[in-house]
């Protein structure tokens, strides 16, 4: 079978006109569906970033709620009733909110504050300078060095911001996981001080964050949450309902799903066309290699080849310029939200069998119709 | 001449049904030998090619019988029919139908890749038979760029390079000018015919009858006269 491979292979790369036509194709389908995938991964991978960056394992929050940004503040009796539930081990307050920073230069950039619990500090960020206990120093703030950093004039540990005319000290540099959606740098202070600075409702407590003794305590937790009128969640139900809040009630997922799909037509479109050319222009040739004998089952197998070869050559090019074009962005904008993950490359890679398989059933159907007395026939 | 090796009784084809039915052959009854070049002759639309059709498996019969060495060929499965081709039947195309992207020694290796023999070996042997037709020096020229001529024998090439005991050739000379068909024809029966192979053309060129054995007249489907040409009896 190598040989007529070989010969398949032979046949296809030497049609150098429809070769490069149906590579170009698929690989500029599969281009545009990896980068809308990505493009939408990164974004609700960006979406989600406050959720795995301070990484509380139950979420309490108001039902409404649709994303950390939107957060809608909460009595203090809920975090007083989390932590009397059976099975909490310890809860305690968050806030997430948005402010304005005066620069040096008199300038304003908006931020995201996070206010994290006085006493245990949970959901502090990774240090890369400075001591986490200068926290609770006199204005004390820790500044996310991501992408975003530099917004704020890159400051140093000892500068000093101003927030609501109130004067905030740079006391540690931190780093996290993930930047936020929005392209604002990241504050964290103490729960107290964040509320303090920075102009709030009559309740300040943006989410609740529970550590559960144990995961099987979670079902409990999130039913007597449920029975104050609030919803606990837990990590993956609250990415869960973030990545749908982007996905179907903003247009994003909408528009993606489109792009996607004109992608996927697009290579089908290129590739079922110059496939079929290519066959037709063989077709003959395939039916005098039928009357010397070569069975249904080869010419198939060859046919097959040819789709494969050329779909998953293609997939290949379009996966890497796709990542070679991310990696250039990146480059120029660090913050440019655009991820590569295994479940797009897998998603790509399906689509490009449908493309290789519609385009070589139709080449196959033809091959198989032609019939060896129609060669003679002329 | 040596034994039988093709044997036709009673042959029929017909295509359509009722009043649309044309009947393209009746009763056809002939014997080919092995060392024999024989000639099927007549009118466009006397039913030459389907005629050939069938004695090489290509076209199956509506009655009547085909043997090749004693087998009745249509009793085989599809399987066993390519097998057949590729291992009995040499094919020349009145078009060739040489791929134009393979070189000429990779078209004339195509029965025997299809044979699964390995590659290397393949074109090898390929080679060993475009040096037969003479053309060993085109062997990595594609077949747009040979002449008329000489695309005829490499497909003649491709016919013999799975030693079949049968070789057909449809219309051998009709896309070459006379003296080019001439030495074709006087090529196949110095070079490719012999004791142990038959050569069927079905033509309509008279300028070549000289070179047959025996020359079948065909038309509105009927075998109407068996001629044996002395000349060339051996």
């Amino acid at each position: 079978m190598t040989g007529l491979f070989r010969i398949a292979f032979k046949l296809l790369v030497n049609d150098r006109s429809k070769f490069t036509a149906l590579l170009v194709g698929i690989t500029f389908a599969v281009f545009l569906m990896v980068m809308m995938m990505s493009m939408f991964s990164g974004i609700l991978s960006r979406s989600c970033a406050p959720v795995y960056n301070i990484g509380a394992k139950v979420w309490v929050m108001d039902p409404a709620v649709n994303n950390t940004v939107s957060s809608i503040p909460m009595p203090d009796y809920v975090l007083s009733s989390a932590r009397s539930i059976k099975g909490v081990s310890y809860a305690v307050p968050l806030y997430y909110g948005g402010a304005q920073v005066k620069l040096r230069n008199g300038s304003y950039q908006s931020v995201t504050v996070i206010g994290l619990d006085d006493t245990t500090l949970f959901g502090r960020p990774e240090l890369i300078e400075g001591r986490i206990e200068d926290i609770f120093a006199e204005n004390g703030f820790l500044v996310v060095k991501d992408a975003e950093y530099s917004k704020l004039g890159s400051p140093p540990i000892g500068s000093e911001l101003e927030i609501n005319d109130n004067r905030a000290s740079v006391v540690g540099i931190a780093k996290v996981a993930s930047s936020g959606l929005f392209g604002v740098p990241t504050l964290y202070t103490t729960f107290s001080r964040a509320i303090t600075y920075i102009p709030t409702t009559r309740f300040t407590t943006s989410f609740v964050l529970i550590e559960p003794r144990s995961t099987g305590d979670i079902p409990g937790i999130q039913r007597e949450i449920a029975r104050l009128g609030y919803e606990a969640l837990t990590r993956q139900q609250f990415v869960d309902k973030i990545t749908a809040f982007y996905t179907y009630k903003t247009g994003m997922g909408t528009n993606i799903l489109l792009m996607t799909s004109i992608s996927f037509l697009v290579g089908l479109s290129i590739s079922g066309q110059t496939f079929y050319t290519f066959i037709l222009e063989n077709l003959e040739k395939f039916g005098a290699m039928k009357a010397i004998g070569a069975k249904g089952r080869e010419l198939v197998t060859m046919i097959l080849f040819q789709a494969f070869f050329t779909s998953l050559t293609g997939y290949g090019l379009g996966v890497g310029a796709a990542s070679s074009f991310m990696l250039l962005m990146r480059m120029r904008m660090p913050d440019y939200a655009a991820q590569l993950t295994f479940s797009i490359l897998g998603f790509a890679l399906l689509m490009v069998t449908i493309i290789a398989g519609v385009s070589s059933y139709i080449g196959v159907r033809k091959v198989l119709q032609i019939q060896p007395f129609d060669i003679f026939r002329g | 001449m040596g034994d039988c090796v093709i044997r036709a009784s009673k042959l029929a084809k017909w295509f359509g049904e009722g009043d649309a039915r044309t009947i393209a052959v009746r009763d056809a009854d002939f014997e080919v030998r092995y060392g024999e070049m024989l000639y099927i002759v007549g009118p466009s639309g006397s039913g030459k090619t389907t005629l050939l059709s069938m004695i090489s498996g290509i076209l199956k019969p509506n009655g009547g019988q085909v043997t090749i060495e004693g087998r009745d060929i249509w009793a085989m499965t599809d399987d066993e029919l390519a097998d057949l081709r590729l291992k009995k039947i040499g094919f020349v195309f009145q078009d060739y139908h040489l791929f134009p992207r393979l070189t000429t020694l990779e078209n004339v290796a195509i029965p025997l890749i299809l044979k699964k023999m390995e590659w290397n070996e393949a074109m090898r042997n390929a080679l060993q038979y475009l040096e037969i037709v003479g053309l060993k020096e085109r062997a990595e020229l594609q077949p747009v760029k040979l002449s008329g001529g000489e695309q005829q024998r490499v497909a003649i090439a491709r016919a013999i390079a799975g030693q079949p005991d049968i070789l057909i050739f449809d219309e051998p000379t009709a896309s070459l000018d006379g003296d080019t068909g001439r030495k074709i024809v006087e090529f196949i029966k110095t070079r490719i015919l012999n004791d142990k192979r038959c050569v069927i053309i079905v033509t309509h060129d008279s300028r070549i009858y000289e070179y047959a054995d025996t020359i079948m007249k065909m038309e509105d489907g009927r075998i109407t006269g068996l001629e044996t040409n002395h000349l060339h009896e051996k």
